[in-house]
């Protein structure tokens, strides 16, 4: 008799929390689910030219964001995110490119856990006054005919050269890689293909 | 165990200092050091701390005579879990900002030895009243403490305290302190600190 009090206690606690769980998921799941497309788009917003609009297309495990403008069928340019290692862990990037892939138009770091006050310039640069966002903003416009070039301590002088943080280059680096392995990943999918978009 | 029963005035106080949970007791202290390299940060973890701490000892305390002592810390560690789960869902809906800067140690509250220490030690012991005023005191404690440990790192780490900018462009921010040897240097500190102040007292 006594197993039973016990089988009966902890059913009736884990029904409460059953319970409890279930309707606060009811509640809550919508507004998590609103959070991270609010998230994602102000990311896509932030890599893109100003678009009205985009479109999401998923090939070979990618998700690639094509955005357009009002009443045109032509695409202002193809946003993805994507992941790699950088000095200490992994860092996520939302990345901008002009439709033909061959420029880019915008970088976002989504996450990152590099060294604070180093690495952590990826994101924000404290330090520079005129531009907190210089290493970013680097990417902009960065032409990607050939191999993305990362400078050390020098100003970049041809449209495929970006400079590298000071005291971060394995970051710096991981960041630009980052970009080429991504667009070279977007070329196999939509240069051969076309008829899409 | 045979205990005198406390007035209900020193039954709240004792969590404030005379057991508070971070400085003498000493319990919790992984969110403790992780979380606090902001006020705000410190301030949103002591907040989820005691939500989970204050519904926990309630449920634990009513089914104190219901649940069975051979199953006790099972039935504890569900009813934390849940209300812990509710506390993470609530922040990550209405609050994804912070969510994001506590990231995993919102879930980790579930095995925050504060919250089991308490049910076990007082709750599973005592009734409702009691134990609302025991879990508010450890709870307000708690989240002192986050406070001010978050507040210190906060200043000398970023110049700023709530996000408001205090020190101006001279300042030039000591970057240990919002990294985790600045958390465990102020936390060493803080409890240097009260301990002396106790020994002065007590002499």
């Amino acid at each position: 008799m006594k197993s039973l009090g016990i089988v009966l206690s902890l059913g009736l606690i884990s029904m409460i929390a059953g319970g409890l769980l279930s309707l606060w998921d009811k509640q809550t799941a919508p507004l998590i689910e609103i959070n991270r497309i609010k998230a994602l788009e102000r990311g896509i917003a932030q890599v893109l030219p100003a678009h009205d609009r985009y479109e999401t297309k998923i090939v070979k495990d990618v998700t690639y964001y094509w955005g357009y403008d009002k009443d045109q069928t032509e695409p202002v340019g193809v946003a993805f995110s994507t992941a790699g290692p950088g000095f200490q862990g992994k860092v996520a990037l939302m990345i901008g490119v002009k439709p033909d892939l061959t420029e880019v138009t915008g970088v976002q770091v989504i996450s990152q856990i590099e060294t604070p006050g180093l690495g952590t310039k990826i994101v924000v640069d404290p330090s520079n006054k005129e531009d907190k966002y210089w290493f970013s903003n680097q990417f902009k416009a960065l032409v990607l005919d050939r191999a993305i070039e990362v400078l050390k301590n020098k100003k970049p002088s041809e449209p495929h050269q970006i400079q590298a943080i000071t005291g971060a280059t394995i970051s710096s680096k991981a960041v630009a890689k980052l970009v080429s392995n991504g667009v070279a990943h977007a070329r196999q999918v939509w240069l051969d293909q076309p008829e899409v978009p | 165990m045979a205990r005198t029963p406390k007035p209900l005035k020193a039954e709240f106080a004792k969590g404030l200092w005379a057991e508070n949970p971070v400085l003498t007791s000493m319990l919790g202290l992984c969110p403790v050091l992780a979380v606090t390299n902001s006020a705000e940060n410190g301030l949103a973890m002591g907040l989820a701390t005691s939500f989970v701490l204050l519904c926990s000892s309630t449920l634990v305390s009513l089914l104190r005579k219901v649940i069975p002592k051979q199953v006790r810390i099972a039935g504890y560690i569900v009813i934390i879990a849940s209300f812990v789960t509710l506390a993470d869902r609530f922040l990550a809906a209405y609050f994804p900002e912070i969510s994001a800067a506590l990231g995993p140690y919102i879930p980790l509250i579930v095995v925050n030895c504060l919250i089991l220490g308490r049910q076990e030690a007082f709750s599973a012991k005592n009734g409702l009243g009691r134990t609302w005023l025991d879990s508010t005191g450890m709870s307000v404690g708690f989240t002192l403490v986050l406070i001010v440990l978050g507040g210190i790192r906060e200043i000398l780490g970023n110049g700023s305290l709530f996000n408001i900018p205090l020190l101006g462009d001279w300042f030039d921010p000591w970057m240990v302190m919002i990294l985790p040897p600045g958390a465990f240097f102020t936390l060493g500190l803080m409890i240097a600190a009260a301990n002396q102040y106790n020994i002065k007292r007590g002499r």
